[in-house]
């Protein structure tokens, strides 16, 4: 293997630096996780001539080397570290060309690391829309690097930026500033204690006291340091700080006009219509109904295909493969397994194409501005309210939304709490319910039935924030909580960039998230299909003994039924029967909740096996009569005002969902966070529903 | 004495001090430095997050950091 050039790609965040990073890398690229922590690895291969090859990383966007976050916290450890197999030969600072003086306090401290650095100045093709010229000779010579000028859709500079990586190591890499010149003393003394070690290097490090966290300093070779207070470093700081922009702004003075009178844009105005008190509000809200009627309605199109594909693929293997276990095994376990991955591509895609654009186009940060005061309270992001909605529709994508989240802890919170709002799956559980135990009749005009099932919406959506407010409380951090954010232009999203997200999220849930998804419905298939004893494998027979000379019976949904009654499921659905019996259920409606574990809806198809519905074209109908008419050997019914209200409320707070806990697992690279989910939410439902249940009955 | 959250929406000033240690460094780098002006362009409401413009740099800060940077008021809208 020929050896690869290590490329770090470092810049601020929206300088369309994941825009260069798609141009240079194509589809040639692979998202994966840093090790330990959940920051975004992006590393892709890059062709450059006669045959040699770049290894590109996309560094997580970062405003300076003081870490104030993960993200930026990884790229001063990576750059800090000569040993890191990533640690790059180069470095490319991406800028925006409209900001390049803030994006230049970067460029200069990664110079003064010693690391060949390339400027390339992004959205140099609005230059002439914001009276922006540029004396590139000059400022090449100024700040002491190769200067290339690029576009965001990638038509500009990128042959002369692949030249440039060639020859990386015609470089200088001669530090911008001078250290000693901010406190002769202290660097002097610094740099006669420690003679071995790179005097800015070792004040990055010492200076991270000040910023997210300490720094660990053995990996460094620099054992303790008296170091100054906190106060003193920030001064010191702050005079760096002032330096940087001096040598900026006197490189700028001589390499760059700026004309405000040809500036045209359209910035102020959205910002006063967007970012407005009362419009601000109301625009977000409509875009957020969109998003839900998209992920809710629109999905549901290719879902409703996606299943009864996966059916029709079943019911064919059936039929050309020889019958027996192998073949009920893929047909049943694997091929219905697959499908109910395959089930939430369009609604993680949907999602992610909304959450791309919102993002690429800057409207992301005036969500932030305008819900920063309202979510704050209960240690949430202004960007949680995405997820949190769309959570109506769906936990998984939801979860997966919440990587924009840049505060661990905001993030933490949001994905502990999403899958307390309700989701669509709950719907059909919800709606058979109510139709069974809520008396008809009406309050104000709207029936009671609408009614609880409102109730059951806000419910949720009450549960998220409670236990969000509660968790804010729990949860210690180390990470200070401030909010500076950048409210950057407004532009127009680039489709290449959005379809990559899209992609590349949808094939992270189907990969990562896929596989556990599939391994417990596999296991739930076979506990189903699968009994203990004579009972069980002989249950043609003792249903056919059983109703000879009967007329009108289906015997095969009763084969079915006693199937499951005498499954391993069915054998643990009734071993646990004195379990939720004080909830109000009886061992049928308990089989209901352990497969209802793959997924909620399931708890209806479960219903309709067990009381042996068949195949009838109205099942709602046939499952609710059914139901209705189930009663215990003393005559009472099954399912009162008092079971069913504790059913309802079981389902809106437990954790039944095994692909939530496969996503927030691959989301927290975990297995603690899903677990605890699912103990403290099963926990709250049962306690719920055991107290609604005793006092209504 | 003025501050940042004392300004009004459409109000310049030129800043003076930010030596309080309370003060985020990734402000100082954004350009929150003295003698650089700066311009509110929008309040969010109940006392959210401030949106300013410093130097051409676009930033939301809570009220709670904007109460440490001291101000020269010079223009009012």
């Amino acid at each position: 293997m020929s050896k690869q050039i290590k490329v770090s790609l470092i810049g601020n965040p929206n300088t369309g630096k994941t825009s260069l990073f798609n141009t240079l890398t194509g589809l040639n690229q692979k998202v994966g996780n840093y090790p330990g922590i959940t920051v975004e690895k992006k590393e892709g291969i890059c062709k450059l001539e006669r045959g040699i090859k770049a290894h590109i990383l996309d560094l997580p966007g970062t405003y300076s080397l003081n870490a104030s976050s993960i993200d930026e916290n990884l790229v001063i450890e990576l750059l800090l570290n000569k040993n890191d197999k990533d640690f790059p030969d180069v470095a490319v600072i991406v800028s925006d060309v409209e900001n390049l003086k803030r994006n230049l306090v970067l460029f200069t401290q990664i110079k003064d690391l010693k690391i060949p650095t390339i400027l390339a100045i992004n959205m140099a093709d609005r230059m002439k829309y914001k009276g922006i010229s540029l004396d590139i000779p000059i400022l090449e010579k100024e700040l002491d690097t190769k200067i290339i000028l690029t576009s965001r859709d990638g038509s500009l500079g990128i042959n002369e930026l692949k030249d440039c990586i060639v020859n990386f190591k015609q470089i200088s890499t001669k530090p911008s500033i001078d250290l000693s010149l901010i406190d002769e003393a202290y660097f002097n003394s610094l740099s006669s204690t420690f003679p071995n070690q790179d005097l800015y290097k070792l004040w990055v490090v010492i200076s991270q006291d000040a910023n997210f966290g300490k720094m660990d300093r053995n990996s460094l070779d620099i054992l303790d340091f008296k170091t100054k207070s906190i106060s003193e470093l920030k001064r010191l700081q702050q005079k760096e700080t002032i330096k940087r922009y001096q040598l900026i702004n006197s490189a700028l003075k001589l390499g760059q006009i700026i004309d405000s009178s040809k500036a045209v844009g359209y910035r102020a105005v959205l910002d006063r219509i967007l970012t407005h008190k009362t419009y601000g509000y109301l625009i977000f809200f409509m875009i957020l109904l969109t998003i839900f009627q998209v992920i809710y309605d629109w999905s549901s199109i290719p879902m409703n295909l996606i299943d009864t594909a996966f059916a029709d693929l079943a019911s064919y293997t059936k039929e050309i493969l020889p019958a027996g276990v192998m073949t009920n095994l893929i047909a049943e376990g694997i091929i219905a397994g697959i499908g109910g991955i395959v089930i939430f591509i369009p609604q993680i895609a949907f999602l992610f194409v909304f959450i791309s654009i919102l993002e690429e186009t800057g409207y992301m940060s005036r969500v932030v501005f305008l819900m920063d005061r309202i979510m704050r309270k209960y240690g949430l992001s202004g960007k949680s309210v995405v997820p949190l909605i769309s959570g109506t529709a769906c936990a998984i994508p939801a979860i997966m939304a919440t990587r924009n989240i840049e505060n661990w802890k905001e993030r933490l919170i949001t994905i502990l709490v999403t899958p307390f709002t309700t989701c669509s799956a709950r719907l059909p559980v919800y709606l058979i319910i109510i139709a069974l135990v809520i008396p008809h009749g009406s309050f104000l005009g709207i029936s009671y039935q609408a009614l609880t099932l409102m109730m059951l919406y806000m419910l949720g959506f009450g549960m998220a924030i409670f236990s969000a407010y509660i968790l804010n409380k729990i949860l210690k951090t180390n990470t200070k909580s401030f909010l500076v954010i950048e409210m950057p232009n407004y532009k127009v999203p680039i489709l290449r960039d959005v379809l990559i997200t899209v992609f590349e999220k949808t094939k992270s849930f189907v990969l990562e998230a896929g596989k556990i998804i599939l391994a417990i419905s596999i296991i739930l298939w076979v506990l189903a299909s699968y009994g203990p004893g004579e009972t069980f494998n002989n249950a043609e027979s003792i249903i056919t003994e059983k109703y000879e000379g009967f007329e009108n019976i289906n015997l095969e949904s009763k084969i079915a039924s006693h199937k499951l009654e005498h499954s391993y499921i069915g054998i643990i659905g009734k071993s646990i029967e004195p379990v939720i019996k004080p909830l109000g259920y009886d061992w049928k409606i308990g089989i209901g909740l352990i497969t209802s574990f793959a997924a909620r809806e399931v708890f209806v198809g479960t219903l309709a096996t067990i009381y042996s519905v068949g195949n009838t074209d109205d099942v709602e109908n046939t499952i609710k009569e059914s139901m209705s008419s189930e009663v215990y050997s003393d005559g009472s019914k099954v399912f009162t005002l008092a079971s069913g209200i504790s059913l309802l409320l079981f389902y809106a707070f437990a954790m039944q969902c095994m692909s939530t806990l496969a996503v927030v697992k691959k989301e927290t690279n975990s297995w603690k966070w899903p677990l605890l989910q699912l103990i403290i939410m099963t926990l709250i439902a049962y306690v719920v529903a055991f107290i609604s249940f005793q006092i209504l009955n | 004495m003025y501050t940042v959250a004392d300004l009004n929406k459409g109000d310049t000033a030129i800043i003076k001090d930010v030596s309080s240690i309370d003060i985020p460094i990734k402000l100082l780098e954004m350009g929150c430095l003295p003698g650089n002006e700066v311009k509110v362009i929008q309040q969010a409401p109940f006392s959210g997050p401030i949106y300013i413009n410093i130097e051409g740099t676009h930033l939301a800060i809570r009220s709670k950091t904007a109460r440490l940077i001291i101000v020269d008021k010079i223009k009012d809208e």
